[in-house]
């Protein structure tokens, strides 16, 4: 028991921070939302409602 | 207790649940190939100007059935197998919460059923967009967003299986670079779907009076974050399927695991923002929003998907080329099985998806360029070749893969199927080509009738566009005869293929559960951390690994500048100024 938790921590010393982001599904899944929520939909939407209505 | 049984063939594991999930979806999906195959004949028919088939009413509606039972069920019920598939097969893993699994698969059931029925009871001819202000019977809506969330369910089950998979340890290191892919489909997917949810429930309730006005152009807007991300699920997906098959059939490994994922990555970031591109020429939205989302951001999605266009081709060379096919710089590809069904589907997938889809979807991204095409038949001629040629055809690939593995049934018609890939990428490509060169001369796409007959303000194509549509339309039967050979033979291969093992029943064909006797409790052994790559182990050598491919990238590029130029000198001439 004690020897497998060991080769575990090993195996996560050499991880790198980029890797452990890639490994993590919820985070690029926090950017993959977050990114187009931001850039295009709140943008657009801002742009869209800012628009003056036209006068009947 | 979960249940596994291995494929003696390929070494797959398949936990009993999920291979039962995998089994429904995809056969649903294949039912709604048919028939939006079916209306696709019924549609090209119409719009080849000498056969001019169906009277104006019914065209539309078909046209909205096509649009919706292919791209919307089709490709979606497809995907959901693809990520059980992902998520379970290739991590070993047990799925997570089948039941749950189920309910999705119902729903996606049920709101499709509700959506078709309501345009063939004839008043929801909106077309896929369902743009307001035309309405469409309040089910039409309603059923889409319960298939939505069935997708969504579907995708939470996947999710699920990740944390599954890890806490359990079913591998070693970081997940395959398939699995990766189908994640980063995945997460697209709840984008897209949450971006559906945004629109279609609003609108639903406006189409049964209790909200009343929504703005077109805001319509617009959160629609194609919609429409346009759910065609970089298909992306992601079917570029994971290329990477799978290049993987099975020549044991191709990835020429870097990093660039590969980088380039995952990038469609992570940027993917969905070039859903911009398809409201290029509406007005309202600034300079500044459009070329923000469609410059930056699309052109390092483009980069990401040429670095898996040229990494797919690359690491099947480096394969073959182990194998000793080291001959000129081609002998690779020359020598590649092209009668096997399922290498011959995946490789048009993805040279018909660089060379017809993505080379005419930079251009027409372009905010100038999209002037001159937006709403011709030149769109239906882009995305025909990226969602036929490239997802379509890689979905087929994989199926052809999947009939004796997952199915246990031996395919048949062999020599049927050799040929099935060809014909329909010749019959698609035509259509591609066709509907695009149509495209350039203003032929608009959704629309019953190019000669404008009594209509007062009519507009005369020159005689060209009617040729150019005639033989789109040839082109389009071919693809139906196609696609109709694959459904004979996949269906075909279920019901009367011989049975691999002796529990692959009739049943089992369509999702009821092997017998008992085909599973053993074991837990699979753990996926071991995948073999160094391909390059990055010999990395001293100065040349590309992969010649053969190099070049055909350059092709590729070279292609495109052409294009490009083309396109600009259309637009140039325009206004005449020169
Ligand atoms: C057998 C092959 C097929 C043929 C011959 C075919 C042909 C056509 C034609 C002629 C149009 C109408 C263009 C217009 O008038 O605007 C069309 C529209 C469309 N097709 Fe296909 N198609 C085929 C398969 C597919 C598949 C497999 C998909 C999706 C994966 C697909 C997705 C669409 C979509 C989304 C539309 C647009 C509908 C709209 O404008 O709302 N097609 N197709
Ligand atoms: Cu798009």
């Amino acid at each position: 028991m004690a020897d497998e938790n060991n080769t575990d921590e090993r195996e996560e010393e050499k991880i790198s921070p980029w890797q452990q982001m890639i490994d993590n599904p919820f985070l690029l899944l926090f950017i993959g939302v977050a990114m187009p929520t931001v850039f295009y939909t709140l943008w657009g939407v801002m742009e869209i409602a800012s628009l003056p209505v036209a006068p009947y | 207790m979960a249940q596994f049984r291995q494929c003696p063939d390929t070494g797959l594991f398949f936990h009993k649940e999920a291979e039962n999930l995998m089994k429904a979806n995809a056969v649903a999906g294949v039912v709604c190939l048919l028939i939006a195959g079916i209306l696709a004949l019924l549609v090209v028919l119409t719009r080849w100007p000498a056969v001019h088939l169906l009277p104006a009413d019914t065209f539309y509606m078909v046209l909205t059935a096509h649009g919706v039972c292919a791209l919307i069920f089709w490709v979606i019920f497809f995907e959901i197998a693809i990520l059980y598939f992902a998520g379970s097969t290739l991590l070993r893993s047990r799925l997570a919460t089948p039941r749950w699994a189920w309910a999705g698969f119902v729903l996606m059931i049920v709101g499709a059923v509700m959506t078709m029925a309501a345009i063939f009871a004839g008043k929801s001819s909106v077309m896929m967009t369902s743009y307001v202000p035309m309405r469409a019977e309040p089910h039409f809506y309603l059923g889409l967003v319960i298939f939505a969330v069935g997708a969504l369910i579907g995708c939470f089950v996947y999710l699920g299986t990740l944390v599954v998979a890890k806490n359990e340890k079913t591998y070693e290191g970081s997940v395959p670079l398939v699995t990766f892919g189908a994640t980063v489909a995945c997460i697209i997917a709840i984008f897209t779907i949450a971006s559906g949810a945004e629109i279609l429930i609003p609108t639903y309730l406006w189409s049964i009076g209790y909200i009343s006005h929504i703005d077109p152009a805001m319509y617009r807007l959160i629609w194609w974050a919609l429409g346009h991300s759910s065609q970089q699920i298909n992306v992601s997906a079917h570029v994971a399927v290329w990477y799978l098959i290049a993987g099975v059939i020549f044991g191709a490994r990835p020429m870097s695991e990093k660039v590969s994922r980088a380039a995952y990555l990038l469609y992570i970031f940027f993917l969905q923002l070039a859903s911009a591109h398809h409201l290029l020429t509406d007005p309202g939205l600034s300079v500044e929003w459009k070329l923000f989302n469609t410059s930056y951001a699309m052109y390092l999605a483009v980069l990401a998907s040429m670095i898996h266009g040229l990494t797919v081709p690359g690491a099947i060379e480096v394969a073959q080329r182990k194998k000793g096919l080291t001959n000129g710089a081609f002998e690779w590809l020359r020598k590649a099985p092209w009668d096997n069904p399922v290498f011959s589907s995946m490789f048009i997938s993805l040279v018909g998806f660089g060379f017809l889809g993505g080379i005419s979807g930079v251009v027409m991204g372009t905010e100038q360029i999209s002037i001159i095409i937006h709403n011709t038949i030149y769109v239906p001629g882009h995305f025909h070749a990226t969602v036929v040629i490239g997802t379509t055809m890689a979905w087929m690939g994989l199926t052809y893969l999947l009939i004796p593995v997952l199915f246990r049934r031996k395919m048949i018609m062999p020599q049927a199927a050799k040929l099935q890939p060809y014909v329909f990428a010749l019959g698609m490509s035509l259509v591609a080509i066709f509907h695009m060169a149509a495209g350039t001369l203003g032929v608009a796409r959704r629309h019953w009738d190019m000669g404008f007959a009594g209509n007062p303000l009519g507009f005369e194509y020159p005689a060209t566009a009617y040729l150019l549509m005639g033989i789109a339309g040839v082109g389009g039967v071919i693809a139906v005869v196609g696609g109709a050979m694959f459904i004979v033979i996949a269906v075909g291969s279920l019901v009367f293929g011989e049975k691999l093992q002796k529990e692959a029943g009739l049943l089992q064909s369509f999702g009821f559960p092997l017998a008992d006797s085909a599973y053993t409790d074991e837990k699979p052994a753990r996926l071991p951390m995948a073999p160094s790559e391909a390059v990055e182990a010999h990395h001293d050598e100065s040349s590309f690994e992969a010649p053969g491919t190099f070049i055909l990238a350059m092709v590729l590029l070279v292609s495109f500048v052409i294009y490009y130029f083309i396109n600009w000198k259309y637009l140039s001439e325009v206004w005449g100024l020169s």
